[in-house]
């Protein structure tokens, strides 16, 4: 049982500006259930990525050990060679092909280009049945549900012989039934040999399963818990997880707290495409004048859901509720209704929703209100020049003028680009999603800095964070959010990472 | 990153602004190259007044639906119906003027009101059903092309009457004739008038630009290159009026072209529909979220896009004084390689007048220039084929090294 089947060895995978990996190390051992926890951003998936060989080597420092040998991968199909299959977050299934088509797809059975259909659909029926899943193999992917497909893609692993089996968070999105199967599922491979990595943030689960426990912590491996040796309970995983002093990382702010600005009563939405499914459930929350208020939660808690829904109805349908602004109910069920009502959205998306990339930064910081720069629809191209120019530097947007394409800016720079197109339509409330992702720690303080500034001149803030300190360090208060529903409303003082995870824990094993 | 925070851009070097608008000036560049080319192996007779008239002519169509083109691509889209809607347009106003006899003065609202709504009932189906353009205006081109057989009844209708005929054949008159110094020389001194008036204006217009982007610290070009261009513009449209004003003078359509130039040139750089365009075709999803209504804009330009090619329809129907079933076959393809030539971007978001409108120039030069060579259709279209590949080309190689 100790044989160790893989062994990572001081791991540092940089991106530009960002150290994503620091020194990781960590051993699994062959034929045990190996789970890797960690806060969003912790580092788990690039952890992954650069064992499956996404990221080739070379573009990080250290060495893997595969079989007690060192192991270089470039692509993918050199780890999967070796029996290493990893099963990503996102399934990486074609919707309208059938299941036995996509457990073959780039590994087709076939002879000169021809595929050899009676042996496909046969040997798919042996891996279905290992799965637990009675599906005819040339039923279309789409037509399964969310659970089967993940035993679909458990199955294709199968088809390549798999030694290794790594799972991203593979029962975020199946309800208790699929995951228990799925988990059920794993520990049967287990006994016939089988090793698996397993990232997860449900640690009533990881309980469930694991033999050994990795916790990493901002891109650095914390501890290993051997789950046969001591009893491990959540409180013991969580504190592994967000153990750290708080750093001084975040610019000192003195609240003043005036009167409510937003509120939002009883919003329920139901899901943008599976549109029989409600998404949020009674969600109530306010802002208030001068305050930054927090929405702390796992991905898919309905975090952004909640925001782009409020924000001129741009996510979900059948969505009802009230929005107040000042104790009046405003029409936001558009986005110039909602900018009007003086909501601003800052997304967390900035590439793919925030700029126009390939226009420059003037461009892009008139463009919501684009008519306070006009008159009777023409531009006037000195107050426009004059309008980027002072947010240029009020922000201090480091770039070599105002008519630099957005695209060629780093990423806080961006970030600020985005910032100034909506503090130009002079919002009560901003909404900020993720304001720091991918942002190196510098920028990151201009923005905190940035934030105080405008909660200073009354403005109130709601932002959305996946990482806990952040929202520790800056919010006056903290909601938090789960599966959809606000399970907590936290003070500061009553705010902490424990208290933060506590409550989602809690009201995830309620449900 | 140059940690620069002041409030005064940085001025980039003259190789910097070379490399980053090459596009634009090597367009310029080959479009006297081919005239040149041209002038030469006709044995100057591409330039002859009698010539030049007639490219203007026979190209006004294609300028005038590349402006609304060029929208259509910029914000993302596509319209492969406008040959369609010339033949149609070509045929109502043949029913109305010839059959019912109606006057032009009202036919002409009338048919572009026609090309108003076909571009609605187009624009209809992309902006609210957001079924792609492709097909949509494939749809569209089969069904305004049936349509146009329907009401002709398969058979060609003409002529027209002259009021009409004006529209493409007219010529400005000569008010200004006792001004003429060379009344053996000279036929037309309004067309020389009126170009010296416009080259002077560009040069003002021109420098007094520069002097408040310098004022208010925006960007100029650097002087050698207004200089150039300025010169390179002036030799050549004052070499063209010149020709024109010895033959018949400035035709109407050349005006109609030219203030329709303007005018859109003035919505695509200074006008907030213009930009929200831009905006839409480089990110519809981040346009959407900054509250621009882009449902509503893409509808507005199918619909300009009608008017357009109702406008083109009238002006090759008087023309050729005849509406035939046929007419207008495959100029979709001619506006949208204009286009593509001029610089615009098949992806969205990018794309100038000055371009798309160069763009139809180096085709309408090409087109008459090998016609006058005497080459047969088939190779011109290989040649023309070729060139839009290459223009394309140009474009992806630059952006890949940038």
């Amino acid at each position: 049982m100790d044989n160790i089947i893989l062994e990572m060895r001081g791991i540092t995978k940089t991106f530009p500006g960002v150290k994503a990996l620091d020194n990781v190390s960590f051993k699994v051992r062959e034929g045990e259930i190996h789970a890797l926890v960690g806060e969003n951003g912790a580092g788990k998936s690039t952890l992954m990525k650069v064992l499956s060989g996404v990221y080739p080597a070379g573009t990080y420092e250290g060495e893997i050990y595969y079989d007690g040998e060192p192991r270089r991968f470039s692509t993918i199909s050199d780890s999967e060679d070796l029996g290493i299959i990893i099963i990503h977050q996102e399934l990486a299934l074609v919707p309208l092909l059938s299941i036995a088509e996509n457990i073959f797809l780039g590994n087709e059975i076939a002879s000169n280009g021809v595929i050899h259909w009676p042996q496909t659909f046969a040997r798919t029926q042996e891996l279905l049945k290992k799965v637990g899943l009675s599906e005819p193999p040339a039923t279309l992917i789409t037509d399964i549900g969310v659970g089967k497909q993940q035993l679909v893609e458990i199955a294709k692993a199968l088809s390549k012989k798999v030694r290794l089996l790594i799972l991203d968070e593979p029962t975020a999105s199946l309800n208790e039934t699929d995951s228990d199967a799925l988990l059920k599922l794993l520990m049967e491979f287990r006994t016939q040999g089988m090793t698996s990595i397993i990232i997860s943030h449900k640690l009533n689960e990881i309980r469930k399963v694991a033999d050994q426990i990795t916790i990493l912590r901002d891109g650095g491996t914390v501890e290993t818990l051997d789950c046969q040796t001591e009893d491990v309970g959540e409180d013991r995983i969580i504190r592994g997880m967000v153990g750290r002093a708080m750093e001084d990382r975040y610019p000192p702010r003195e609240p003043k707290i005036g009167e409510t600005l937003l509120e939002v009563k009883n919003w329920n939405v139901f899901h943008q495409h599976h549109r029989d499914r409600q998404f949020l459930h009674d969600v109530n929350f306010t802002v208030r004048a001068g305050e930054v208020v927090g929405i702390a939660g796992l991905m898919g808690a309905g975090r952004t859901e909640t925001a782009m829904s409020i924000f001129g109805k741009s996510w979900g349908h059948k969505i009802t509720g009230d929005v107040l602004m000042r104790g009046k109910p405003v029409d936001v069920s558009t986005i110039p209704r909602a900018i009007n009502a003086g909501l601003a959205y800052v997304t967390e998306d900035r590439k793919q929703l925030g700029l126009v990339l390939i226009n420059n930064i003037k461009e892009n910081t008139t463009l919501s209100n684009l008519k306070a720069v006009a008159s009777n629809g023409v531009i006037d191209d000195r107050k426009e020049v004059k309008v980027a120019s002072d947010y240029r530097s009020k922000l201090r947007i480091r770039s070599h003028s105002i008519y630099q394409e957005t695209v060629n800016l780093s990423g806080g720079n961006q970030q600020k680009v985005v910032l100034s197109k909506w503090l130009f339509t002079n919002p009560e409330v901003l909404i900020l999603d993720e304001p720091t992702r991918g942002i190196d720690i510098g920028a990151k303080y201009e923005i905190y800095t940035i934030i105080n500034q405008l909660a200073a001149e009354g403005k109130g803030i709601l932002m959305i964070s996946s990482e806990m300190p952040e929202l520790l360090g800056t919010c006056d208060r903290i909601y938090v959010m789960n599966e959809g529903r606000i399970v907590a409303e936290l003070s500061k003082a009553e705010a902490s990472q424990e208290s933060i995870m506590r409550a989602i824990m809690r009201s995830g094993e309620k449900h | 990153m140059v940690a620069d925070t002041s409030n005064q851009p940085n001025k980039p070097s003259i190789g910097d602004y070379l490399k980053n608008n090459i596009r634009e000036y090597g367009l310029l560049v080959a479009l006297v190259v081919i005239m040149l080319f041209f002038q030469f192996v006709t044995n100057g007779v591409l330039f002859r007044p009698v010539n030049i008239t007639n490219l203007v002519l026979q190209n006004s169509f294609i300028v005038i639906m590349a402006l609304g083109m060029l929208l259509i691509i910029v914000a993302g889209h596509i319209d492969l119906s406008v040959g369609s809607i010339v033949a149609f347009i070509g045929a109502i106003s043949a029913i109305m003027l010839v059959k019912w006899g109606l006057p032009a003065i009202v036919v002409i609202p009338a048919c572009l009101i026609v090309g108003g709504i076909m571009g609605a009932a187009q624009g209809y189906w992309v902006a609210y059903q957001k079924i792609p353009s492709f097909i949509v205006t494939l749809a569209g081109m089969l069904v305004f092309r049936g349509l146009t057989y329907v009401v002709l009844g398969g058979r060609p209708i003409g002529p027209f009457p002259k009021e009409f005929q004006l529209l493409s054949t007219g010529f400005v008159p000569d008010f200004l004739y006792f001004l003429n110094p060379r009344p053996d020389l000279i036929q037309n001194m309004v067309a020389l008038v009126a170009v010296l008036a416009l080259v002077g204006y560009a040069i003002y217009a021109g420098v007094r630009n520069r002097r408040v982007n310098e004022q208010h610290g925006s960007e100029n070009e650097p002087f050698v290159f207004f200089a150039i261009q300025m010169a390179v513009i002036a030799v050549v449209a004052l070499f063209i009026g010149y020709q024109l004003s010895t033959y018949r003078g400035l035709p109407n359509v050349l005006i109609a072209m030219g203030v329709l130039i303007a005018l859109y040139t003035f919505i695509t750089t200074r006008s907030t529909i213009g930009r929200r365009i831009y905006a839409m075709g480089g990110n519809v999803k981040a346009a959407k979220l900054s509250g621009i209504n882009t449902e509503r804009l893409t509808f507005y330009t199918f619909i300009n896009m009608g008017v357009l090619a109702a406008l083109a329809g009238m002006i090759i129907t008087a023309r050729l004084n005849s509406a035939t079933p046929k007419a207008g076959v495959g100029f979709e393809l001619d506006v949208i390689a204009a286009c593509f030539i001029g610089g615009a971007s098949a992806s969205g978001g990018v794309g100038k007048i000055t371009g798309a409108v160069i763009g139809a120039f180096i085709m309408g030069v090409m087109n008459n220039g090998m016609s006058i060579m005497g080459i047969g259709i088939d190779y011109q279209q290989l040649i023309k084929g070729l060139v839009l590949l290459a223009a394309v080309f140009f474009d992806v190689y630059n952006k890949n090294k940038g």
